[in-house]
């Protein structure tokens, strides 16, 4: 993408459209006050100004289709010009991270080995999100096959914290939170398999979810850990993620892992949640969560949030959930274990890279070649644990162990919820680190996910809303609130009666200014 | 590499003098679901080259598998039918390897809990004995796809110029069937393998959930052999021999791997633990390429699928509707037509049976539709080199040619005429009768003048008749069919010519 500092200075039309929320944009693109094609330009307009150059921009964008959002958008100008029922975030533009399958835009799953790849079928939601007018601007920044807390792990360079150009936007969907929280997209889809759009929402100030494991189909998510996996909407606000939660949510003959239950109330939940009452809500903190490794600055903040809730009339107890300390080490097992088979389809045959096909290699060698060459240092560090964890002579103690685990953390999330409907923590144990500052420290990249993991081992609905900032750096902080399986609305509600409490009192903007950009060139 | 064929220096006889053999045998069988395992695919053989695919057959990324409910069914019906036991809750497995025609690079299969296990089933042998075959197991999976390996001696992938892939068959809904050992056989080892397979074969074919041909791959045959010597427990070191693609080979391969075991053994050597291959032509094994690496699949359970827990009342309903077991069938079909142990033989034999049966079903009297099977349309299917099932005519047809035999309308000359005009396609019997013109002149009126006609042209004969040569008669009866175009009854045309010389 071209960069070009004279946009930056867009008319305040533009800028007022690029900083609304997305409930705000279809309002007024269903009243015809603005058009679906003026709002998606604004966004491109703003991608222009702020995603590039690749070596200093937000660089949330892999892959951006102007032309397809453009059609997209006046296809939904003119289906609201009919005056025909229209879904209620038709016309709004949204990004996608790109390990979801698009038939008009590629899927690299930020991976040499994907690189170029025109998948011949659309993911369930992108089908979804189509059908309900939604408009694709493109494709979002993560890392490789979404294994990373940073993007730093992308084969195509790191994407940027839009509140600091010199640190990570969380990760791995880093792409599609800096895109929203730099203004260039008020919408995003996210997948979650560690944190994956909770911890990028917390460090960029937005909201994210990862819904109950099987409310939300992964059919065309191109699979890290299929059992871990969700796709999940990241938005500005809490209404905004529950209403993109509605259009993608719900059962799907494609993926057999999807649940038949209606989808929890979630639209109506925030909505009532914003009225700001929270009387008789059990709201437990979960104990474990704070200590060492923990910045004063982020667990001020999360203190502060607890207060808040009370004020607002939850009945605030604290929780032990001991088996939670098993969450790390059992999840760096089951799910590069699960990795190292998914990720065995890559293999030259059929699709993707292609090294050493020159008569002279065989078949086999032409597999290890091309994976050699294709895949990143993380991805082979994970495929090489998952596969020593599931071989034969470590399967009971690795695999097996690990699942066991997995078993005891649903037990003390069970009997947290017994005594309590939501459980709140900080969503990362610190705000946004220096890019390049974790990247030859895995072990301390993997701590970026100790408060989000539980939530993917059991499988229940868990979201990151913005928390002020951290005293320390003046970065965002996120509050992590956690419901049951099925009982996402909750956790809804609870995040909207927060985000309604301190509306206003955040100093800031809503999007920055990204003037950092310019002293950073 | 060139393979090393051993020669097998021992009879059975010669190898039972000195050892047990134990036999442990896999049987693959295609599902003959309108769609495959895990998508919508059509589940068809001989197609174009990657015509039935999909994304999710194809294992692009992020596609997920669905189960084929039918494929589920029938597996249930299996193992039922094998006297197994259905698991209240089983699950799919993941089976990692790297193969190019395996396209996600793991095969989803099910491995510490099958969906059925533990049955056996009763063997007819030759002499008339049955064996128990104690079945171990036998559970879902998907097939490859195919690989065509060009160049290079072998047609394997070692050595070849290139390869092509068709994954048409990839996703296949395919049954492992697995035997529990073996053992106790002796020297009727291989005549019990082959006896299993056989009637295996026949089960399933009585269940109608596969096509069952060896020849095309719906039915594949893994048979692992071991020798342990006499008088001791424990198993000796196995073989496992594939591409055994008849039911005589399966015979012939466990013969040769006994031989080949005790020639081993006896010299002093060891049995390698290896797959090996069959050869049709020669009837020996020879060692694959060995594995450079001890294979370790790292099954752990397919993430992707939840839980398979048919209810009892569905698996009830299954049980109940079983089909007889084949030689149960043969034996009810025996008394009840009457037929010698040898006829019953060659009707099974000619893979004639089922089609006798439904024959006599569709109301032909049960010797007229044996006796068409068994030899008019034999030889027509020799002639055309297929079985005769692949015949173009069905029980159906063949019973209706019979009825029309049966109610004068056609002779049994003018009969085979209408099945040849069927197996030409010419139509339905009656189609072909009318096509053809065939149906037998019965018109008296028009017969009596052709019969006076003849033996006006004949003065010298009818004058040989009526002096009492009834046997001249012949030489008009036949001018009369020649002149009929051999649709009149001749049996009446010979009354007609003695009445008319009376």
């Amino acid at each position: 993408m071209s960069w070009d500092t004279q946009r930056s200075g867009a008319g305040p039309v533009d800028s007022e459209l690029v900083s609304l929320d997305a409930a705000e944009l279809a309002r007024r693109i269903h009243a015809r006050e603005v058009s679906s094609v003026e709002v998606t330009r604004a966004h491109l307009e703003r991608i222009e100004a702020v995603d590039g150059p690749a070596e200093s921009g937000v660089h949330a964008f892999l892959h951006l289709d102007a032309d397809g959002a453009l059609a997209a958008a006046g296809a939904a100008d003119r289906a609201i010009a009919d005056g025909g029922p229209v879904s209620p975030l038709a016309g709004v533009p949204i990004a996608l991270k790109d390990n979801l399958t698009t038939t008009d835009m590629p899927t690299t799953c930020a991976s040499r080995i994907l690189e170029g790849w025109r998948p011949p079928y659309d993911a369930t939601v992108v089908t979804r999100l189509r059908a309900a007018g939604l408009v694709p601007l493109g494709k979002t920044n993560l890392d490789e096959f979404a294994m990373g807390s940073s993007t730093e792990n992308s084969a195509f360079g790191p994407s940027r914290n839009p509140w600091d150009l010199t640190r990570i936007p969380g990760g791995s969907g880093g792409g599609s939170s800096s895109a929203v929280a730099a203004g260039e997209s008020p919408l995003a889809l996210g997948s979650d398999t560690g944190g994956s759009i909770r911890q990028p929402g917390a460090v960029t100030g937005t909201v994210g979810v990862k819904p109950t494991y099987g409310t939300v189909s992964r059919y065309g998510l191109v699979a890290f850990s299929s059992s871990l996996d969700q796709i999940g909407p990241c938005a500005r606000s809490v209404l905004d993620a529950a209403l993109l939660h509605e259009v993608i949510g719900g059962k799907d003959a494609n993926d057999q892992t999807s649940v038949s239950a209606p989808l929890p109330p979630v639209v109506e939940a925030a909505q009532a949640g914003a009225r700001g009452d929270l009387a008789g809500v059990r709201v437990g903190v979960v104990s474990e969560f704070s200590g060492e490794g923990y910045h004063s600055g982020v667990l001020a903040a999360f203190t502060d949030a607890v207060r808040v809730l009370g004020e607002l009339g939850a009945d605030v107890v604290e929780v032990s959930c001991p088996s939670f300390a098993y969450a790390l080490p059992a999840y760096y097992l089951i799910a590069p274990s699960e990795a190292s088979s998914n990720l065995a389809r890559f293999d030259a045959m059929r699709y993707g890279l292609r090294v050493g096909d020159d008569g002279e290699h065989a078949a086999d060698e032409v597999m290890s070649l091309t994976r050699e060459a294709g895949f990143g240092a993380e991805v082979k560090r994970r495929i090489m644990i998952g596969t020593h964890a599931l071989s034969a002579g470590s399967y009971d103690a690795l695999y097996g162990k690990a699942q066991k685990a997995r078993t005891l953390i649903v037990r003390d999330f069970t009997a947290a919820f017994e005594t309590c409907d939501v459980l709140v923590s900080p969503t990362t144990p610190t705000t946004a680190f220096a890019i390049g500052e974790r990247s030859d420290d895995p072990l301390a990249m993997y701590l970026a996910d100790l408060c989000t993991i539980p939530s993917n081992l059991a499988g229940n609905a868990a979201l990151s809303v913005p928390c002020g900032r951290s005293a320390d750096d003046g970065l965002p902080v996120g509050l992590q609130v956690m419901a049951p399986a099925l009982a996402d609305d909750r956790a809804y509600r609870v995040a909207a009666a927060y985000e309604a409490a301190t509306a206003g009192s955040a100093a800031g903007p809503r999007i920055p200014e990204l003037r950092a950009l310019e002293t950073s060139r | 590499m060139t393979a090393t064929v051993e020669s097998a220096p021992y009879t059975v006889e010669e190898v039972c003098e000195h050892f047990d053999p134990v036999m442990g045998l896999e049987v693959h069988v295609e599902l003959n679901t309108d769609t495959k395992m895990f998508c919508g695919c059509a589940n068809a053989f001989g197609a174009e080259p990657n015509t039935n695919i999909c994304p999710v057959c194809l294992g692009l990324p992020g596609a997920l598998p669905r189960v084929n409910g039918t494929a589920v069914e029938s597996a249930i019906t299996i193992g039922l039918a094998l006297n197994c036991q259905v698991r209240e809750r089983s699950g799919f497995a993941r089976k990692n390897y790297f193969y190019p025609d395996m396209p996600k690079n793991f095969q989803i299969s099910q491995y510490e809990d099958p969906i059925v296990f533990d049955g056996y089933l009763d063997v007819p042998l030759d002499d008339g004995g049955t064996w128990r075959v104690e079945i171990e197991r036998a559970h879902m999976e998907e097939d490859t796809g195919k690989s065509l390996h060009i160049g290079g001696a072998t047609g394997r992938i070692h050595g070849a110029d290139y390869s092509l892939l068709d994954y048409n068959r990839a996703g296949v809904p395919l049954i492992e069937i697995v035997t529990k050992p073996i053992v106790g056989a002796g020297v009727r080892a291989p005549e019990v393998a082959r006896a299993y397979v056989t009637a295996l074969r026949d089960v399933l074919r009585g269940l109608a959930v596969s096509d069952v041909r060896m020849d095309q791959g719906s039915m594949r045959c893994d048979a692992n052999v071991s020798l342990k010597p006499k008088g001791t427990e424990e198993f000796g070191t196995r073989t496992e021999t594939k591409n055994v693609n008849s039911l005589r080979s399966v015979e012939r391969a466990v013969r040769y791997e006994m031989g080949r075991h005790a020639g081993v053994l006896l010299s002093g050597g060891t049995i390698r633990q290896e797959t090996r291959h069959f050869d049709e032509q020669s009837g020996t094994t020879s060692a694959g390429r060995p594995k450079e690496t001890f294979a370790d699949y790292r099954f752990f359970p397919e993430p992707d699928l939840p839980p398979l827990e048919p209810s009892r009342d569905w698996v009830e309903s299954l049980r109940a509707g079983l089909p007889e077991r084949p030689w149960e069938r043969r034996a009810r079909i025996q008394t009840e037509w009457g037929l010698s142990d040898e006829e019953l033989r060659d009707l099974v034999n000619a893979e004639a049976l089922d089609l006798v049966a439904d024959t006599v079903d569709a109301g032909a009297p049960p010797e007229a539709a044996r006796s068409w099977w068994v030899s008019y349309l034999a030889q027509q299917a020799n002639t055309a080199g297929v079985t005769l099932p692949e015949l173009a005519i069905t029980p159906v047809q063949v019973a209706r040619v019979v009825a029309l035999v049966g109610e004068g309308t056609l002779t049994n000359k003018l009969a085979r005429q209408v099945v040849d005009g069927v197996l030409a396609g010419e139509g339905e019997p009656d189609e072909v009768v009318s096509g053809r013109g065939l149906a037998v002149v019965s018109d008296e009126s028009a017969l009596t003048t052709a019969v006076d006609e003849a033996l006006a042209a004949q003065p010298d004969i009818a004058e040989k008749i009526r002096a009492g040569k009834t046997k001249a008669a012949g030489a008009i009866v036949g001018a009369v069919m020649k002149a009929t175009r051999g649709q009149a009854d001749a049996a009446r045309v010979q009354e007609l010519v003695l009445e008319r010389c009376r």
